[in-house]
């Protein structure tokens, strides 16, 4: 039994004759940075949302919150995936429908896959977030309330400042996990890094060096996301936190 | 836009007595070889010896930094090849795709549940160690008797949490064409030309199924607090 493991594949000419594999998996790396970044941030902006509505006073705030996050956690990330692409199209007005179904490649598998990422993620962040915004102390909220600020104001200028800096760990996971879970768009045939290597693999069949290329480029994309949180989490540190003082070194050496 | 959801009941036989079952198989295999691995692996990892440290610290990192679905990739086509190098094969041999799926969910799950029962390990006191090493026990009966039951007992809610994420992930096996749940679905679905209806139902069982035991674990975790 030998495998003929050749690097030289990586600069031989793909299915389409025209670009090399190396070329191939790059434009995969591209659609991965894509989706996680498109998702990523919107997932953040509507999870700090969501977080709010599930701690804010009203009952039925929460309601929402907590009917919203339960929805989305407890469906697995593939069918809901599917039911972005093929049961949406369906269920909207006839043209709505039959103009997603007629976008072409690849717009008509991003979309889906961001939208689906994206609430996907929502549910998620909005899960770290609230246990961030759940354990500071309640007298914040009471003080902010107190100086006169409305419940708005409190969270904008009271809690959310302080609970995005206490998440930043939990936060770094989850947006490792979106990276991890943009892959599952491949199977709505959006040619992301996985999806590459997987057509590299069909048509080259030089299968192990398309999954470890595959490999080292996550490991390297999730490399940079734990290395910019690092730095935003030491940028943003609380004075008093235990956090703090690795920042006043860092400073401490430049000035 | 008009549905039938006729098909969806005369279908459950199938869905749930092939469907489910393997989704149920593989969740319950996986897991279970999943947690044994997982242990070791954080023994391993708190390990004094470097040379059983680096190497489970390695291997945990790495599958928690990539996909799964790579993952899935990665097995499907590396296991003959092992299978070949274990057996002394000249040719890679035949392992299949349920085999491999179980492979592989196994050994995903157990960087996982090492995470989660290093943190288990770790929660127990120190002087619990102590008293079972004064009392005359040897390291390892003091790990198997007295440690690992409370770290396994203090971790029990992220354990289900992490069996549920794992019923949910199961279902990423479609890529490998096999008949779970959801490909049950699917098959019927292109059979019918009912897929709309079937994908609906789909995620409305995923949904009850991981909700109720969502409930469960929320239940477990207050039985916890109650308990300490």
């Amino acid at each position: 039994m030998n495998y003929d493991w050749s690097w030289r594949i990586f600069l031989e000419l793909s299915s389409n004759g025209v670009d090399s594999y190396l070329h191939k998996l790059l434009i995969g790396v591209g659609w991965t940075l894509a989706l996680s970044l498109s998702a990523g941030f919107i997932a953040l902006i509507f999870g700090s949302v969501v977080a709010v509505l599930r701690t804010a006073r009203p009952v039925w705030l929460q309601l929402i919150g907590t009917v919203y996050v339960e929805i989305f956690r407890n469906i697995p990330l593939l069918v809901q995936m599917f039911l972005w692409y093929f049961v949406l199209p369906e269920l909207l007005p006839k043209d709505w429908g039959d103009a997603l179904k007629q976008m072409g490649q690849p717009w008509g598998q991003f979309i889906p896959a961001v939208l689906c990422l994206s609430f996907y993620g929502t549910a998620r962040l909005a899960e770290t977030l609230r246990a961030g915004i759940q354990s500071l102390p309640g007298g914040q909220r009471q003080a902010g309330t107190a100086m006169g600020l409305t419940p708005v104001q409190v969270y904008r200028y009271v809690i959310m400042p302080q609970a995005y800096r206490v998440v930043i760990p939990p936060l770094t996971s989850e947006f490792m996990g979106i990276v991890k879970y943009s892959s599952v768009a491949l199977t709505i045939g959006l040619l992301e890094l996985t999806g590459q290597a997987r057509a590299m693999q069909e048509f080259s069949f030089h299968i192990f060096e398309a999954f470890s290329a595959a490999t080292v480029g996550y490991l390297l994309i999730n490399g940079c996301v734990v290395l910019v949180m690092h730095y935003v989490e030491r940028h943003f540190a609380l004075p008093g936190r235990i956090g703090w003082n690795t920042r006043i070194k860092l400073s401490g050496a430049a000035s | 836009m008009n549905f039938d959801f006729s098909v969806v009941i005369q279908a459950m036989p199938y869905l749930f007595g092939t469907g489910m079952t393997f989704t149920l198989t593989l969740t319950f295999a996986a897991a279970g070889m999943g947690l044994i691995l997982g242990t070791l692996l954080a023994m391993m990892r708190l390990s004094r010896y470097r040379m059983l440290s680096i190497p489970a610290g390695i291997y945990v990192n790495t599958m928690r930094s990539i996909p799964l679905l790579l993952v899935i990739f990665w097995f499907y086509f590396l296991m003959p090849y092992i299978g070949a190098w274990i057996t002394g094969a000249s040719r890679p041999m035949n392992v299949g795709a349920y085999k491999s799926a179980i492979i592989t969910f196994t050994l995903f799950e157990a960087a996982y549940f090492c995470e989660i029962m290093r943190a288990g390990i770790q929660s127990v006191s120190r002087g619990q160690m102590s008293a079972g090493l004064a009392i005359g026990l040897t390291n390892r009966q003091a790990m198997q008797s007295i440690i690992l039951p409370q770290a396994f007992g203090n971790m029990l809610p992220s354990l289900v949490t992490r069996v549920i994420i794992l019923f949910q992930d199961t279902s990423l096996v479609y890529v490998l064409s096999l008949t779970d749940f959801l490909g049950a679905g699917v098959k019927i679905g292109q059979r019918d030309g009912r897929l709309v209806e079937l994908y609906l139902f789909v995620a409305l069982v995923y949904l009850v199924i991981c909700f109720s035991a969502s409930r469960i674990v929320k239940l477990l975790e207050k039985r916890a607090f109650v308990a300490r």
